[in-house]
């Protein structure tokens, strides 16, 4: 089991984090648009499901799975893992209120709606992964 | 009883055939005094409450009837807009039916279209070599499985999130498009299927497999 990588974007699309851990194919196309796509993806789902309360939570396909979680404030945190992880939700709002809001959200010197610059919640996200019972380095 | 709809999309991304096994219709009904503790807007043609739940009635729910008569689109069935007639004091009490809005077929058509995009983009993203499009997308009232041939045809069921034996009956839908579309002379390739015992062999299908996976374990 494996976690691959985490996007996290804002309510207007802007990609605030991204950070990988074992991913082994790229996208073929420039980071920016690959934020843009996934945005998008992420988005046309949310209104092809269109239901209340939760809504979507979770996609597979043959070789990974995509967690989705989304705060009532629009941050929408996605995690792609391995098939093997059965429910992430516990984890992404774990990163949410232990690490966004307290590192992100409690920092002046952060500005909200743009690319998350802070050293500190780069290295607390990096270890929390890291810490995960199913991060662990199959092949790499 | 919870497998909810099937949907065939050919390799262009064009809807073939869509069927509604169950529906599950929530409708309510109340009666309304001036002025109305709701928000409604236009959207798509329909009347929907972009405001304030209450006693069932829930965002998104759409106007169905005014007074025990259907309405018509944004229109009343005297053809006047609801929501012009709903801002007269002079027409209330006013009673209101309101429920999730039917999705007529082209709104069908353009959800298989969508999902057709999504299951590719589902695999562009990849952060894995080789993998397929959306096999299975999770929310909290329906599960989406998804089944695409090698010949790039996509079977898609909307089940309760409970249901099992979901991949047995993709496969037996598989089966039954080979055996009635397919080998009806009369079918022509990628084009909406309109073959009676299609119809029928996937209508049995899915009471077989309803019977059988039914709030199992698991799925």
């Amino acid at each position: 089991m494996t976690v691959h990588n985490l996007y996290i974007f804002d309510r207007n699309g802007t990609c605030l984090h991204y950070s990988e851990w074992n991913r082994k194919k790229q996208a073929g196309i420039s980071k920016e648009e690959e934020y843009k796509l996934m945005y998008g993806m992420l988005f046309s789902i949310r209104s092809f499901v269109n239901c209340r309360k939760d809504g979507f939570m979770s996609f597979h396909t043959s070789r990974y799975k995509l967690h989705y979680y989304e705060t009532p404030t629009g941050i929408k945190l996605v995690m792609n893992t391995d098939l093997g992880v059965q429910n992430c939700r516990d984890t992404l709002q774990q990163i949410y209120s232990t690490l966004y809001v307290e590192y992100i959200v409690k920092n002046p010197l952060c500005v909200l709606g743009e690319s998350l610059q802070s050293d500190l919640f780069n290295s607390k996200l990096d270890s929390f992964i890291r810490a995960l019972p199913f991060f662990n380095i199959r092949a790499a | 009883m919870a497998i909810f709809s099937v949907f065939v999309v050919n390799k262009a991304g064009g809807l073939i055939y869509q069927y509604d096994n169950y529906v599950t219709r929530a409708e309510v009904e109340k009666t309304f005094s001036f002025p109305l503790d709701l928000v409604l807007k236009i959207h798509d043609e329909k009347v929907i409450v972009s405001f304030g739940q209450r006693d069932g009635i829930r965002v998104g729910h759409g106007v169905l009837s005014i007074n025990g008569v259907d309405v018509n689109g944004k229109y009343t069935a005297e053809g006047k807009e609801i929501v012009e007639y709903l801002k007269d004091p002079a027409n209330y009490p006013v009673s209101i039916k309101f429920g999730r809005p039917r999705l007529s077929s082209n709104e069908k058509l353009m959800l298989a279209s969508m999902f057709h995009s999504l299951f590719a983009i589902g695999s562009q993203l990849s952060p894995e070599v080789g993998s397929s499009g959306i096999e299975m997308l999770e929310t909290d009232v329906f599960k989406l499985h998804c089944f695409q041939t090698l010949t790039g045809i996509k079977f898609i069921v909307l089940a309760d999130p409970r249901q099992t034996g979901i991949d047995a009956l993709l496969r037996k839908i598989y089966e039954i498009y080979s055996d009635f579309a397919l080998k009806n002379p009369f079918y022509s390739l990628e084009m909406p299927i309109r073959c009676e015992l299609f119809d029928q062999n996937l209508k049995s299908a899915l009471e077989i497999a309803e019977k059988a996976g039914t709030f199992g374990p698991g799925s």
